[in-house]
């Protein structure tokens, strides 16, 4: 008996050490919760959909968890134990089509919320202000952006400005990765071949977090990128600075930085014409023409050019 | 000459790392340590004609689950290597290489050569004796099915020492595996390994839906079978259906990096979008194929050590059911943000949900047949008691994203890894645990050991939650999955440091759990509680009625069934006072020994690592004496024999003789 007290005195121990150690790090650390810190149209509505969806289903688990310690502790085999005992009884319409039908109702509203906001996010986050494209690029380990519009590239750096929506176009030269800036909106992939679109947009000035997120090869690790957002005055004024001070992309210089390596922010006051078609058709896009091709239906890209 | 070798040795043999080396004297002490043993007490005879080319269901079982165990172990380790290099930022214990490898076999070896063999080996253990058979319908292709996975095992692990490991991925999209990024030799590891295993994956599938469907005893009707078989049987149908696609998949992957084909590549045409589509196609399903099993034993555990039936039979195989027909419509949502349209996001958002609805009713099932019972809190029920809590959280947030416009924030980040890792940890593993020491006196005549097991318990379950916990925090942290550093090396420093750590102690405290089952396994073989009665439980279902461990024959007499909880009704009758009627002996028919299913596999064994080389001049000898074995038994017709009464009566009086 005493051996079983010290036990759960031990077990009361490390149940509380552990409380305390997450609730001390997630005290420290509230503003890192990147994901729950939206920053921009996109990311707000998936935000809102994943607290509404957690406590949904909290408000599963929770009484299934309490009703398990309860039955476990009334029903429990000891002598003095005096709660009904009936070893027969296996059937009850009423019960079972109470919890067939439970969880069908929350999740016929789950769908309703998912759907809708699937078909909200297909779209441009705001449709009143002209949006930009910039075209993204993964390569081994690092992120290419052209600015078709502005004619300047950078690399593992990209400026935004605020209150703009941004279509980004995504592709890749190396193996598939997936381009995410938590604070702005989920990811997508970026493939070999194919350009994706994502629609993302920075509601205020500030800097956030990008990162390739799906496994490319050994420094994937490091493909990690800044995402400015600036009032557009100050993002013309920047891509003018970069555009007299920068040097160019030549042709050269892109199978260099396409090569195998990691690489540090740069900037680039122009890039070869048709650079980005160039890449993707020549990791196969060339074959998607007769199907989906070049600016091919995504997540919130069922609008094609 | 000598330089040549020596070139040839350096590229053969994986160099440069000293756990490579560490590794490589660990096996070579382990393999002369076997032969000696063997050799000293001269037992190559008995290793041979008790178990190698035995086709006996039980021993069969037996093996899959050291087998299984082992990979437990080296998974484990891989696991433990990982969340070493996590714990703090920067750390340098293991280079990007070497640490995308191990989180590469961690998966492979997890999945494919843990969980499905660990399932495998308590198909064997369990189905015929819960059916009343004398063996599952097809001995033969049983002993195959194991000696296939274990060289397909024993083949992707080689690639430790041996040429490299893979390192693309526990699902190796291409193009990344491809020959353009992965050019060595560990993606055919990968592939011949899964390949030589799958085939008897797909085998078992076969044995055990026939096993089911014709080997019942006489009276057993398909809605008088125990759950756990009718687990087995929804399995089973969804293997038959799912590894014919991974077979196709990685063959393609086969011919794109073999002769160069362009199935998955998009130059000349083909594309990656159909390797993840179809790989998917079998792989979540696969996660269904290895977690019913698991509900089929909580369902006998939760009965058994509730003193009460099931609750809600028909709804319990109904569900299991449903789950194997819609676990085949839900595979894109393991990339939804891989460019589909709206609609079809919608669809898999909705299918994933759907599988909710039925796991969520077998969890009220479980609970309620625990209601207005008496429980006993064994160890099989304690495991059980670890997995409602735990699955139901993983199950909510499965549910949490299979929500498509969420799932563009979790997925491929950490908030996934802890997802899926609560599902196949809490559900899989716990599940097979609880059933390993359920059936483990039935199958070796002793109980584990309580107070070690209780032990084992508790440091898997707080370490489960130490260690996982944490990652779905990471996840709204932005960290993604397969880094192998973080922190200001790379630029960014996002204050991940801290739940790291913590996730990394909660590692290690599965670690010491699975040691201290090590060690009651060990203290239990010389000091355990012997079972001498058959049924140590209070058991409901036939396996109990015979002796622990069962004869060879399983049966002296066929039962014949006449209600579900068939052996529960017997003993009912016995306290009434009811005799049965008397038998009568009879010779029972059993299969014969077989050295073919070994020497098969050898070959494949052979000719796999071979067209891992690309040595045609090992493959295809190997394939041809796979083509020769196949002959020999087309041919061989001695294949039965018959086990006359008197040696029945003789084993019968010395098992039934102890147990009083």
């Amino acid at each position: 008996m005493k051996s079983k007290r010290t036990g759960w005195k031990l077990l009361t121990i490390l149940v509380l050490s552990y409380a305390v150690i997450i609730a001390v790090s997630v005290a420290l650390g509230w503003d890192k919760f990147i994901v729950l810190d939206p920053k921009g149209p996109v990311a707000e509505v998936q935000q809102k959909l994943i607290i509404l969806t957690g406590l949904i289903c909290m408000a599963v688990v929770i009484p299934v968890i309490v009703l398990m310690v309860y039955i476990v502790w009334k029903y429990r085999d000891t002598p003095d134990n005096d709660a009904p005992y009936q070893p027969e009884w296996n059937d009850s319409k009423l019960l079972e089509t109470i919890w067939w039908g439970i969880p069908i109702l929350i999740i016929i509203v789950l769908s309703i919320f998912t759907a809708r906001d699937t078909y909200k996010l297909a779209k441009p986050p705001v449709t009143d202000s002209n949006p930009i494209t910039i075209q993204v690029t993964s390569l081994d380990w690092k992120w290419l952006f052209q600015y078709p519009d502005q004619k300047i590239a950078t690399v593992n750096y990209v400026q935004i400005p605020a209150g703009v929506p941004i279509r980004f176009q995504l592709t890749s030269d190396a193996p598939m990765n997936s381009f995410w800036i938590p604070q702005l909106g989920g990811q997508e992939y970026s493939m070999p071949g194919m350009a994706m679109q994502l629609w993302l947009q920075a509601d205020k000035p500030g800097k956030y977090f990008g990162s390739g997120a799906n496994f490319s090869g050994r420094d994937f690790a490091h493909m990690q990128f800044e995402v400015e957002s600036k009032p557009q005055a100050e993002f013309n004024e920047w891509v003018k600075e970069v555009k007299a001070s920068s040097p160019e992309l030549t042709k050269e210089g892109y199978t260099q930085l396409a090569k195998p390596s990691t690489a540090k922010q740069e900037f680039f006051s122009s890039y070869p014409d048709e650079l980005y078609t160039e890449i993707v058709d020549k990791n196969g896009g060339i074959y998607m023409k007769h199907s989906d091709g070049l600016n091919s239906g995504s997540y919130n890209g069922s609008t094609r050019p | 000459m000598w330089e040549n070798i020596k070139e040839f040795a350096s590229t053969f043999f994986v160099t440069g790392d000293p756990l490579i080396y560490g590794a490589d004297v660990a096996i070579v002490l382990t393999s002369i340590a076997i032969v000696f043993v063997l050799t000293y007490f001269k037992k190559w005879t008995w290793l041979w004609r008790e178990w190698i080319t035995t086709v006996d269901h039980k021993k069969i079982g037996i093996m899959y689950l050291i087998a299984s165990l082992l990979m437990l172990f080296r998974g484990g380790v891989d696991a433990l290597l990982m969340r070493t290099q996590l714990a703090l930022p920067n750390m340098k214990f293991l280079q990007a290489d070497h640490y995308n490898a191990v989180f590469t076999t961690h998966g492979t070896i997890m999945i494919l050569f843990m969980a499905m063999p660990l399932m495998f080996a308590l198909f064997n253990l369990v189905v015929p004796l819960q059916l009343g058979a004398r063996d599952v319908a097809y001995p033969f292709l049983n002993s195959l099915s194991f000696w296939l996975f274990l060289m397909g095992a024993m083949l992707f692990n080689l690639s430790f020492v041996i040429g490299g490991s893979p390192d693309a991925g526990w699902l190796s999209y291409p193009p990344l595996s491809e020959l353009s990024h992965s050019p060595g030799v560990g993606q055919n590891f990968y592939i011949w390994g899964i390949q030589i295993s799958g085939i008897g994956s797909l085998a078992t599938g076969i044995n055990f839906l026939v096993t089911i469907l014709k080997m019942r005893a006489p009276g057993m009707k398909m809605m008088k079978m125990p759950l756990f078989s009718w687990s087995v049987l929804s399995s089973s149908i969804m293997i038959i259906f799912a590894f014919p696609i991974l077979t196709v998949t990685l063959a393609l992957l086969f011919l794109d990096r073999f002769l160069g084909a362009h199935f998955f590549t998009m130059d000349l045409g083909g594309n990656p979008m159909l390797y993840v589509n179809l790989i998917w196609m079998w792989g979540h399903p696969e996660v269904y194929i290895v977690v019913i099993p698991a509900f089929g034993i909580f369902s006998e555990v939760v009965a058994t050590f509730s003193k009460k039936k099931i609750f809600g039979y028909k709804s319990m195989v109904f569900s299991m059911m449903l789950i194997s027909i819609v676990s085949f419509f839900t595979w894109a949502h393991h990339f939804f943000t891989m460019g589909s349209s709206a609609n079809v996001n919608v669809f898999f958002a909705i299918s994933t949900m759907v599988i909710g609805i039925p796991t969520g009713v077998k969890v009220f099932n479980w609970l309620f047949t625990m209601f207005r019972g008496r429980i006993t809190i064994s160890q099989p029920m304690l495991w059980t008691l670890g997995f409602i809590p735990c699955f139901v959280v993983g199950g909510a947030t499965g549910v949490m994203l299979a929500v498509a416009p969420a799932d563009y924030q979790y997925h491929n980040s950490y908030f996934l890894i802890a997802h899926f890792h609560q599902v196949l940890i809490g559900g899989v593993v716990f599940g097979y645990l609880a059933g390993m020491y359920y059936w483990w006196p039935k199958v070796f005549g002793f109980k584990l050991d309580d107070r070690l097991g209780k032990w084992a318990f508790w440091m898997w379950n707080i370490g489960f939650y130490v260690c996982f916990m944490p990652q779905y925090a990471l996840g709204f942290m932005g960290m993604t999955r397969r880094l192998y550093t973080y922190g200001s090396d790379t630029g960014w420093d996002l204050g991940w440091a801290p739940l790291n750590l913590v996730s990394t102690v909660g590692a290690f405290l599965m670690g010491i759990g699975f040691i201290f089952q090590v060690w009651q396994i060990s203290y239990s073989i010389r000091k355990g509680e012997r079972d001498l009665t058959g049924d140590p439980w209070g058991g409901r279902t036939l396996e109990w009625s015979i002796p622990s461990p069962a004869p060879m024959y399983n049966f002296a007499v066929e039962p014949h069934v006449t209600t579900d909880d068939a052996w529960w009704k017997v003993k009912e009758d016995r306290a009434k006072g009811i005799k049965p009627a008397p038998v009568k002996l009879e010779p029972i028919h059993m299969p014969k020994n077989s050295a073919i299913p070994f020497i098969m596999s050898v070959f494949w064994f052979i000719a796999g690592f071979g067209f891992v080389f690309d040595w045609m001049w090992m493959a295809i000898p190997g394939l041809v004496g796979v083509a020769g074995c196949m002959l020999a038994r087309s041919f061989s017709y001695d294949t039965d024999y018959y086990i006359p009464v008197d040696e029945i009566e003789r084993t019968e009086a010395a098992l039934r003789g102890r147990t009083v």
